[in-house]
């Protein structure tokens, strides 16, 4: 196990700038997810850490050692793939005793940490089956055992569970969790689905275009996003915006309706600020109610456990989540009533400007 | 089945078998190095390399007989440098009509091989190397598995291009009877002397036999390698 640093790195394709100074620190034994939207660069600095990458400039350390000219094989960790990238010409036992034959381990000592990893991930009885005839989730597990067999101080996933179906990959997220709180090893991991962050990490790396947003445990970021982004990005459904000017008894809409605010934040001289506030902090409320949004139904989700609205408001399409069961039709008025103390708000250029 | 044959003809197949082998077999190693390199290389140079393994393929056969000749015949440069050093003769050996194949052949078979690695996923060689794997292991527990249908595809080409080889090897080491005679020479040769339609025909049977023989081979190889090895 170790700690990973990751200091001022930067990285270009020919003349394209991807990743533009990013500095993380990871504990010993810590799981970190990296997030972000597609083509942010996730992968490439995962890949960096890895040594598959070159570094542009920066510094990796893994432990004490900085690793930016150590090749892969001499970075003691391990990484699972997206695709999985097992062996077709090996066998399952193969595949995960890669790294053990690279050693030069003993064949039954390979044997025994080979079949101790399969017991751990329900692999027993596939071990001498080929990677062709296993199905995408046993396949997962494959990956996720080869790597583990290796022991490596780091491991580096890279969206293991993205070609899962959904209720798998439920499943194997809560597993991946279970196996990290066994093996307390450093773990990085990517992924674009936000509910895979906050259901997974200690700790949350926001990254868009090349930079990190915010780095922080997964309910910090829920609830004091750095900026418009973030908030954006972390919850789902996504919070919603909607732009107004400061005015003496709150925030106020373009048609007048004035939302209260709990802190006042002092302002620079446009007074322009954008309101953000959660789908699941909205109530519904009759329409005409002071400090609510006015707003016309224009979709309604049922889910069971709870109703999402979808409405048309003067600062476009909001979208609250509701508890109680609502008997709403399409094209009828209401309001939506923000949780005052849950509201955030951003200036112009999306930072956010007061706590709640 | 012996007399069938007459001892010239049986010579020719002989030969040829044995030049093809031979320029198969030789040409392997530097065929995947050069696959290798072209495929995966970033160095100066890449680009002219790429154009002359191509020109046997592209340049009329006689063309490469007769440079063949130039450079590596007895008193030519690569030739007497051969000849004095390791005491290796091409001009007018079998060992000549060898290169001569082996030459026309290559670029048929780097071209095959060169397929199968750029079909090879780069994630499957990235996750080698985070397992612990040097260069050299990679290569040979992960790239060559990967490749090995396309070697057997192109070494088939190889061979085929060799026991089909004409005006190169003509051009090269000649036509003499037991030395440099090849199925194509001879068979020319037959065409060439009143009398000769049955050997031609005889030797163009074996040539049909061969080839057939060859590929069903090959066929058979690669089957049994995507069955051991490949989803
Ligand atoms: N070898 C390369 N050459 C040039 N550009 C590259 C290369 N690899 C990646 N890129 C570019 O770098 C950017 C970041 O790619 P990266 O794969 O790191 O994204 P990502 O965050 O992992 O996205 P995704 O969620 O889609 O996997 C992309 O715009 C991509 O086009
Ligand atoms: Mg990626």
């Amino acid at each position: 196990m170790a700690n990973v640093s990751i200091r001022d790195i930067k990285k270009s394709f020919g003349p394209v700038s991807i990743i533009k100074g990013v500095d993380v620190d990871i504990e010993d034994g810590e799981f970190v997810i990296l997030v972000g939207p597609s083509g942010c660069g996730k992968s490439t600095l995962l890949r960096m850490i890895a040594g598959l990458e070159d570094i542009t400039s920066g510094e990796i350390r893994i432990g004490p050692r900085v690793v930016n000219d150590v090749p892969p094989k001499d970075r003691d960790i391990a990484m699972v793939f997206q695709s999985y990238a097992l062996y077709p010409h090996m066998t399952v036992a193969e595949n995960m005793a890669f790294s053990l034959k690279l050693k030069g381990v003993p064949q039954a000592e390979q044997k025994k940490r080979v079949s101790d990893a399969a017991t751990s991930l329900g692999l027993t009885p596939l071990l001498d089956r080929y990677p062709r005839q296993l199905s995408g989730g046993q396949r997962q597990r494959v990956a996720m055992g080869r790597a583990i067999v290796r022991d490596p101080q780091v491991f580096l996933f890279d969206e293991p569970l993205s070609n899962l179906d959904a209720k798998l990959r439920v499943a194997m997220r809560a597993e991946i969790k279970e196996l990290h709180q066994r093996l307390k090893t450093t773990t990085i991991y990517v992924t674009h689905d936000q509910i895979e962050a906050m259901t997974m990490a200690d700790k949350i790396v926001v990254m868009h275009d090349g930079v990190v947003e915010q780095i922080g445990a997964p309910l910090e970021l829920y609830d004091r996003p750095a900026n418009r982004f973030v908030a954006g990005f972390i919850g789902s459904p996504s919070m919603n915006f909607i732009d107004g000017h400061l005015d003496a008894g709150g925030l106020a809409l373009p048609s007048g309706t004035v939302l209260p605010l709990q802190v006042r934040p002092a302002l620079s001289s446009d007074n322009k600020l954008t309101y953000g506030i959660r789908p699941e902090h909205l109530e519904l409320a009759a329409p005409g109610t002071a400090g609510a949004i006015p707003a016309t139904v224009s979709v309604v989700e049922p889910t069971g456990a709870d109703t999402t609205l979808i409405a048309k408001t003067e600062g476009g399409s909001v979208t609250a989540v509701l508890r109680e069961r609502f008997h709403l039709k399409p094209g009828e008025a209401v309001a939506l009533k923000p949780a005052i103390h849950k509201a955030h708000l951003f200036d112009s250029a999306g930072i956010r400007v007061s706590s709640n | 089945m012996i007399d069938w044959l007459s001892p010239q003809e049986w010579m020719a197949v002989h030969l040829s078998l044995k030049v093809a082998l031979t320029a198969m077999a030789a040409s392997l190693v530097p065929g995947i190095v050069v696959a290798l390199l072209l495929e995966r290389g970033r160095f100066w140079g890449r680009q002219a390399l790429d154009v002359i393994v191509h020109l046997p393929l592209v340049l009329p056969p006689v063309v490469v007989g007769y440079f063949l000749l130039l450079w590596f015949g007895k008193r030519g440069p690569i030739g007497a440098l051969l000849n004095e050093y390791f005491g290796i003769v091409f001009s007018f050996r079998w060992t000549g009509a060898a290169l001569a194949c082996a030459i026309m052949g290559f670029p048929l078979l780097v071209r095959a091989i060169r397929l199968s690695i750029e079909a090879v996923d780069r994630k499957l060689e990235d996750a080698a190397g985070t397992l612990g794997a040097n260069r050299v292991w990679v290569f040979l527990v992960v790239t060559l598995p990967l490749i090995l249908p396309g070697i057997i595809a192109g070494m088939v080409l190889s061979f085929a291009k060799a026991m089909g080889e004409f005006g190169a090897t003509i051009t090269f080491v000649s036509n003499i009877p037991g030395e440099t005679q090849t199925l194509p020479t001879a068979i020319y040769t037959f065409t060439q002397v009143p009398g000769g339609e049955g050997g031609a025909l005889r030797l163009t049977v074996v040539s049909i036999v061969i080839s057939v023989a060859a590929l069903w081979v090959s066929e058979w190889m690669a089957r049994r390698v995507r069955r051991r090895f490949l989803a």
